[in-house]
């Protein structure tokens, strides 16, 4: 049974924390969520009790930490189903994760007049990697039009794509319009012309049950701190053949079995090539707790309630004259503005009532030109948030006139 | 002068300034200086162009996209520091700056700049408040070169 007022008690941060003197209210899960109480005594438990390097000590404490960090790569594995966990590669976020994909693999494989598809719904960290290996190699970089809601849809992919394309770079749902895309479909579509799918997770791994051998994607990208992990780990997932065909773009200790004076590497295979460098232990090792967690309250079950709760708080947006809602129908972050009210202005004053949404582009700078408004509100949720919560954000909705109000308290 | 105690007339007077902003609008003028306060940690994104004769300034203009905290601080910024010799400028600058990060200042000498007196407590809106007014110090400088 899903209770939230249970799950609510594992969390310190909705347990105390104020905000401007009211108690914490964060719809703010689109740039990082809060953490359970196992996860933080997850990482604790490692500083405390058998903190050392990974992989580099002939001690039992050094298999203690290797026993720990590849356990943690095996429950990433469990968690999008990938077929093994050498494809599963720690790397400090979904950022990092995509321009290792970009610059590891596009640079690699992509020649001049080759063509890459991306959408102007893409975070910046799906656009400006692609940007520049496209500046480097001579390959160029094409929008695929979204439909008149903002929608990814597989018609479109299949209009946008020609003999030209080698790499199809999306994200599975968008951060600021929230729309899924069909990524079964268009992997599909893809691979029939041998056509790359790299799919940028940070949005939907946290969000829904993931399963890489059904979707059959090619590359995954997510972030640990949207799914209740610490900051600073993340997932780069790739199929075990791409991988093996892939160049690390840092080198250094712990990636390479040998080398010798004439500069003769050779490195490790897959996921080790990619790791140089001591790893973020308590990191990988906090993914894998937040991942059990997740997964024992079950994605299914989390994803439908946070449905209901987005379907809850759409229909009472929509009932308000003041509120300009962008994206009613997706499924992910609730894209909106306060007519006549700059977004950051109403940021502020949901800020003095404790609630945090986020004003601004939300680094997707070229979406404006699909919005046609430059800056807007978003407010996401995740499995801890109530229907409470959101009566209280749409209070303050109806407040929009008084914005200064925030000024002046 | 205002009081300070009134904070129905201190938002009066930001949107006021916000709904009708003063001096705004560009011009194209090359002796004007010109330099753009892009905030990069907000959306706040303006122009600004002051124009001195000798010691003194003589033209305060900016244009962009900016939130009512960043245009009508702007606003009466520019009200504010026309007409004004640097040096006197400089003090008014002083007092806002002192105001905003909770030192002690004057409130007399910032005639209606008094209105963001409450913005420390509003941390984040503090890059709203200053962005205008950096571009003008930043714009005083240059003319020293
Ligand atoms: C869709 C999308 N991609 C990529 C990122 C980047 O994630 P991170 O900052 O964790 O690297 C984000 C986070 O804001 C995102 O929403």
């Amino acid at each position: 049974m899903f209770d939230v007022n249970q799950i609510r008690k594992d969390f310190p941060m909705l347990n105390g924390k104020k905000m401007q003197g009211h108690p914490l209210i964060y719809l703010d899960n689109g740039a990082t969520t809060l953490k359970p109480q196992v996860v933080i005594e997850s990482v604790c438990d490692y500083l405390t009790n058998y903190s050392g390097n990974a992989h580099r000590g002939d001690y039992d404490l050094s298999h203690e930490v290797d026993e720990h960090y590849e356990k943690s790569r095996d429950i990433v594995r469990q968690f999008i189903n990938a077929k093994r966990k050498e494809e599963i590669v720690f790397t400090s976020g979904s950022t990092d994760s995509l321009n290792m994909i970009a610059y590891g693999y596009g640079l690699t494989h992509l020649k001049a007049n080759d063509e890459i598809l991306i959408t102007v719904a893409e975070h910046a960290s799906n656009t400006l990697p692609w940007f520049d290996v496209a500046r480097l190699t001579g390959a160029s970089v094409h929008y695929i039009d979204l439909d008149e809601t903002g929608r990814l849809t597989l018609e479109n992919v299949q209009k946008a794509v020609n003999e030209n394309t080698k790499i199809i770079a999306v994200a599975e749902v968008t951060n600021v319009l929230g729309y899924q895309a069909p990524m079964k479909d268009i992997c599909q579509f893809a691979h029939e012309r041998g056509i790359v799918v790299v799919v940028d997770g940070a949005q939907s791994v946290p969000h829904q049950v993931t399963d890489v051998q059904e979707t059959d994607i090619d590359f995954l990208a997510f972030s640990g701190h949207k799914m209740c992990g610490p900051t600073g780990i993340g997932v780069m997932y790739g199929k075990y053949d791409l991988l093996k065909d892939m160049k690390p773009t840092r080198l250094g200790g712990g990636s390479n079995s040998r080398y010798n004076s004439c500069g003769v590497v050779t490195l490790k295979d897959p996921p080790y090539r990619f790791e140089a460098g001591t790893p973020h232990i308590e990191g990988a090792i906090g993914l894998g707790a937040a991942m059990q967690y997740l997964m024992k309250i079950g994605m299914n079950h989390i994803h439908e309630y946070e449905q209901e709760l987005r379907q809850y708080c759409i229909q009472k947006m929509l009932q308000l004259d003041n509120v300009e809602v962008y994206n009613p129908h997706s499924m992910g972050a609730i894209a909106f503005n306060i007519k006549g009210v700059f977004s950051q202005d109403a940021a502020s004053l949901f800020n003095s009532y404790g609630i945090a949404i986020r004003a601004g582009q939300h680094c997707a700078k070229i979406l404006d030109e699909f919005l046609k408004v430059s800056t807007t509100l978003r407010a996401s949720f995740y499995f801890y948030n109530t229907k409470e919560e959101i009566d209280a954000f749409i209070e303050v909705c109806k407040k929009g006139d008084d914005f200064l109000d925030a000024f002046f308290k | 002068m205002h009081s300070l105690n009134d904070p129905q007339l201190l938002r009066e007077i930001i949107m006021d300034h916000y709904e009708h902003p003063r001096n705004r609008g560009l011009v194209d003028d090359d002796s004007y200086l010109k330099i753009n306060m892009n905030s990069q940690t907000c959306i706040d994104n303006l122009d600004i162009q002051v124009k001195f004769d000798g010691d003194k300034i003589e033209d305060v203009r900016y244009d962009g996209e900016a939130c009512a905290i960043c245009t009508s601080s702007t606003s009466i910024m520019s009200e504010l520091v026309k007409g004004k010799t640097k040096q006197e400028a400089q003090k008014i600058i002083d007092n806002y700056m002192n105001m905003i990060y909770e030192k002690d200042y004057d409130p007399e000498i910032l005639e209606e700049a008094i209105a963001f007196q409450n913005t420390y407590k509003q941390a984040n809106r503090i890059k709203c408040a200053t962005l205008g007014w950096s571009g003008l110090v930043a714009l005083m400088k240059e003319s020293e070169e």
